[in-house]
């Protein structure tokens, strides 16, 4: 008597016209009133590495939050075409790769093994796909032979990257990540540059880091006060040193 | 502090292990429900019950003695059944004058009092062995094969993994007081014992804000990746042939029991 489980997610991808994440005009407050984005707008093309940076408090997590439909119910945001709809949701969150800013909060379970499989398991895939993508995302970061290892045993930059297994276990389109090389040493720091470089998806990265920012994302958003003040050519934007003073960055 | 400090769980493969979860916990519960069904006084009918445990113990390849080795924290729970001693009925057999109060113990209270001790001192070691060898994504997936509403496997769930988040808590802020107590030879270290309530009572505050605000964040990492509202485990739950024969020979243990003690 086996226990047969619904596959909750149809795993069609529509077709993407367009930007692969698109926002318009995007308001949100928290609950105790700060106005913590105030009408920012953001395409994203497939393919794309676009750096996000501002001072702390910008609103940059904020938005992030919004990109796969945690905060802010049906805002004005659309992945691969499809607006943030409650129906949506599950196939959104398969899509967008969200890896928070503290591992500890992205990793609950006992073991790297369970958190990886997390994702993969409860979008309902087949068992030996799921060991099949787990130990692939391991192989991705590598991490491979963690998996048996409890994971508040590991070093920040051990964490850091089974945070990002976790998220392309699922192949998310495009990867989210909320400064990723923060509070890294400056070998794993280099590593973890030289593996975003070469992992083939469109990204948004938050990050107070501009030389990684120089040698890796062509794009560059700056925010500040939970607006949108410059989009454009990393090179161009880095040069502008008033700029940049404007909204408490430094030129690398 | 390890997120595992609560987990009972033991790796390790023997036949209880790999048992069916919803058998085990249908079978904890009747286990449970025996015994308590159980009429006061029925020795032989516990002294069944325990070697039915024993087997247990012996079958999860844990030790004979897994078991009774954690059995000591029911103890305190026992407490409460101290006042069936000085039941009303039955022979008296002593008469303590305690000045204000006059406490007589009697058989019937006595033989009550020592039941009860058995009663959940063999109820508490089987649900020990259930937590030891199962883990607690499937025992949670059982019991939502066993139709327990999703509100409730839920909310079992939560609270399960956001305990590890509240121990963890309540170690870092003792570790940045520790860090912070310092003391100068010749002058008395700390304060009042109203300043010292102070500050304890703002930690307790900073707890339930940190834990709550941590276990928020915890939530939609889960939501991130899927999480819908079932727990969802690798393990496939399959009922073979073996899980019954240990499952029904667990309930015509359960029945002998039950006989022994009503007809012995």
């Amino acid at each position: 008597m086996p226990v047969k489980h619904p596959n909750l997610i149809k795993l069609k991808i529509p077709e993407c016209e367009g930007d692969l994440l698109l926002v318009e005009d995007l308001h949100f407050s928290y609950p105790d009133g700060f106005k913590a984005l105030r009408g920012v707008s953001l395409k994203v093309c497939e393919g794309e590495k676009v750096a996000l940076v501002g001072p702390n408090g910008a609103g940059k997590s904020t938005l992030m939050l919004h990109l796969n439909g945690i905060l802010g119910e049906n805002s004005p945001i659309s992945i691969a075409g499809m607006p943030i709809e409650k129906a949506n949701l599950p196939l959104i969150r398969a899509l967008v790769g969200l890896v928070f800013q503290n591992p500890d909060d992205q990793l609950f379970s006992p073991t790297v093994f369970d958190d990886v499989a997390f994702g993969p398991l409860h979008m309902g895939l087949p068992e030996e796909e799921i060991y099949l993508r787990v130990e692939q995302a391991l192989e991705v970061v590598q991490m491979q032979g963690y998996g048996d290892r409890l994971s508040h045993h590991l070093s920040m930059g051990q964490k850091k990257r089974i945070a990002m297994a976790t998220v392309l276990a699922m192949s998310p389109q495009i990867l989210i990540l909320d400064e990723p090389s923060a509070g890294l040493d400056p070998r794993s720091r280099r590593s973890l540059i030289n593996f975003l470089k070469e992992l083939p998806i469109t990204m948004l990265i938050s990050t107070h880091d501009l030389h990684m920012v120089k040698d890796l994302f062509p794009r560059m958003v700056i925010m500040d006060e939970g607006q949108i003040v410059a989009d454009g050519n990393t090179a161009d934007l880095l040069n502008d040193e008033d700029l940049l003073t404007a909204h408490g960055l430094e030129k690398p | 502090m390890h997120v595992d400090a609560f987990d009972q769980f033991h790796h390790q493969h023997s036949r209880i292990h790999d048992l069916d979860p919803r058998f085990k916990v249908i079978f904890t519960i009747l286990f449970i429900l025996s015994n308590a069904l159980l009429p006061d006084g029925s020795w032989p009918a516990f002294a069944l019950a325990w070697l039915v445990l024993l087997a247990v113990n012996d079958q999860t390849n844990l030790g004979l003695g897994y078991s009774f080795k954690r059995s000591f924290v029911v103890l305190p729970f026992v407490l409460v059944a101290v006042s069936a001693i000085f039941s009303p009925r039955g022979l008296p057999l002593a008469e303590w004058d305690l000045g204000f109060i006059t406490l007589i113990p009697t058989d019937l209270g006595l033989v009550r009092f020592f039941s009860i001790l058995l009663r959940s001192w063999l109820s508490v070691q089987m649900a020990i062995l259930l937590v030891a060898t199962t883990q607690f994504p499937d025992l949670i997936h059982a019991l939502e094969h066993l139709r327990l509403p999703i509100m409730l496997t839920t909310v079992i769930a939560f609270l399960f993994r956001y305990l590890f988040i509240l121990t963890n808590e309540v170690f870092r802020m003792l570790r940045a007081r520790d860090s912070r107590s310092a003391g100068m030879p010749g002058i008395k270290k700390g304060g009042s014992i109203l300043w010292r309530a102070k500050v304890t009572g703002n930690m307790a505050g900073q707890l339930f804000l940190r834990s709550y605000e941590r276990s928020d964040r915890i939530y939609r990492a889960m939501i991130s990746r899927g999480y819908s509202g079932h727990l969802r485990t690798l393990n496939p739950h399959n009922l073979n042939q073996l899980d019954w024969f240990l499952f029904l020979t667990g309930l015509i243990f359960i029945g002998i029991i039950q006989l022994a003690g009503w007809i012995i």
